[in-house]
């Protein structure tokens, strides 16, 4: 709802603005991208920018590629353009729990949040500026709670007291030196590459026999 | 068409390559080293952790206790409780502290 605003009050119509939802589905990268387009940056720019912000991806993908495999390929297509940072940690908890990760089950909520992405991007863009000031409400800041719950989802994994740590120094470090959108990719490879150089027993690989592909 | 239209369309082929291309490398691959799984198997808490952190440091009081008190629920409770407590605590935090 919050994007359709700020869309149309930078110069997107409400198709655009419906439009950029529907195909990009990334919320942040859709804010970053008509915060540029708003700046006037060149279109190859913005592109790219949409790019580095929705890099992160690459992970989920092959991280999840594991639990999704037994798919048909148009149903693994499918998935993947709804792979989202939220349907990445439902699907990822889902395969943690033991179970198959099933292409209802996970359409079902794919489809849910796609569905009312579009509706309230929709509906933001048609009330456009009618919206009041969103700091009272504090509607800037609950993203990041929400993606701490998250955070705390996974903290039964080995590892995942240093792997947080190590992440959020190093994002921290890359958002002041290198800059937005970076942290994130920079942030997300510093904690990866402490599991991947920790011996793998660390990480409760080899262990169990069971536990290999 | 216009020149917004084509970065919408370049910017949702951008993404969808990041969401398919890492299963798409990977897959290439019989097996999987166990230093790899144990990445893979990192990236959960990696990725979102960072974006949280710089949000985090970024903030002032208001923020800082609605992190807190979502994360102490977020031990007990699940994912919508500890939000819901977070979002409760820092529009009011926000009303008295700043």
């Amino acid at each position: 709802m919050l994007f359709g605003a700020i869309a149309v009050d930078n110069g997107f119509s409400v198709f655009e603005a419906f439009l950029m939802s529907a195909a990009v589905f990334g919320g942040a990268s859709q804010m970053v991208g008509i915060e540029l387009f708003g700046h006037h940056v060149a279109p190859w720019l913005i592109v790219l920018s949409i790019f580095a912000v929705n890099f992160r991806h690459v992970l989920y993908s092959a991280s999840i590629g594991r639990s999704l495999a037994h798919w048909s390929g148009p149903k693994q297509a499918i998935a993947y353009f709804l792979l989202t940072d939220p349907q990445y940690a439902f699907a990822e908890s889902e395969a943690q729990s033991g179970r198959k990760v099933g292409f209802v089950w996970y359409m079902g909520a794919a489809l849910t949040v796609y569905v009312s992405w579009n509706a309230l991007t929709l509906a933001g863009a048609i009330a456009g500026q009618l919206i009041p000031d969103t700091s009272a409400l504090g509607i800037d800041f609950l993203l990041p709670i929400y993606f701490l719950g998250l955070v705390m989802d996974f903290r039964k994994r080995p590892l995942w007291l240093p792997i947080v740590v190590v992440s959020a120094i190093a994002s921290i470090v890359a958002y002041k030196v290198v800059g937005s959108p970076w942290h994130v990719s920079l942030g997300a490879v510093a904690g990866v590459a402490l599991a991947v150089i920790l011996p793998p027993s660390h990480s409760g690989i080899g262990v169990d026999p069971e536990h290999l592909p | 068409m216009s020149t917004t239209f084509w970065i919408i369309i370049a910017g949702a082929i951008a993404t969808y390559l990041t969401r398919v291309g890492g299963h798409l490398v990977l897959s290439r691959f019989d097996t999987i080293h166990p230093r790899v799984e144990a990445g893979l198997n990192a990236v959960p808490a990696a990725v979102l952790t960072t974006l949280v952190a710089p949000a985090a440091l970024g903030a002032g009081p208001a923020e800082w206790a609605a992190l807190i008190v979502a994360g102490l629920v977020s031990l007990r409770g699940g994912l919508m409780s500890m939000f819901l407590a977070g979002a409760v605590v820092l529009v009011l935090a926000r009303q008295f502290v700043g």
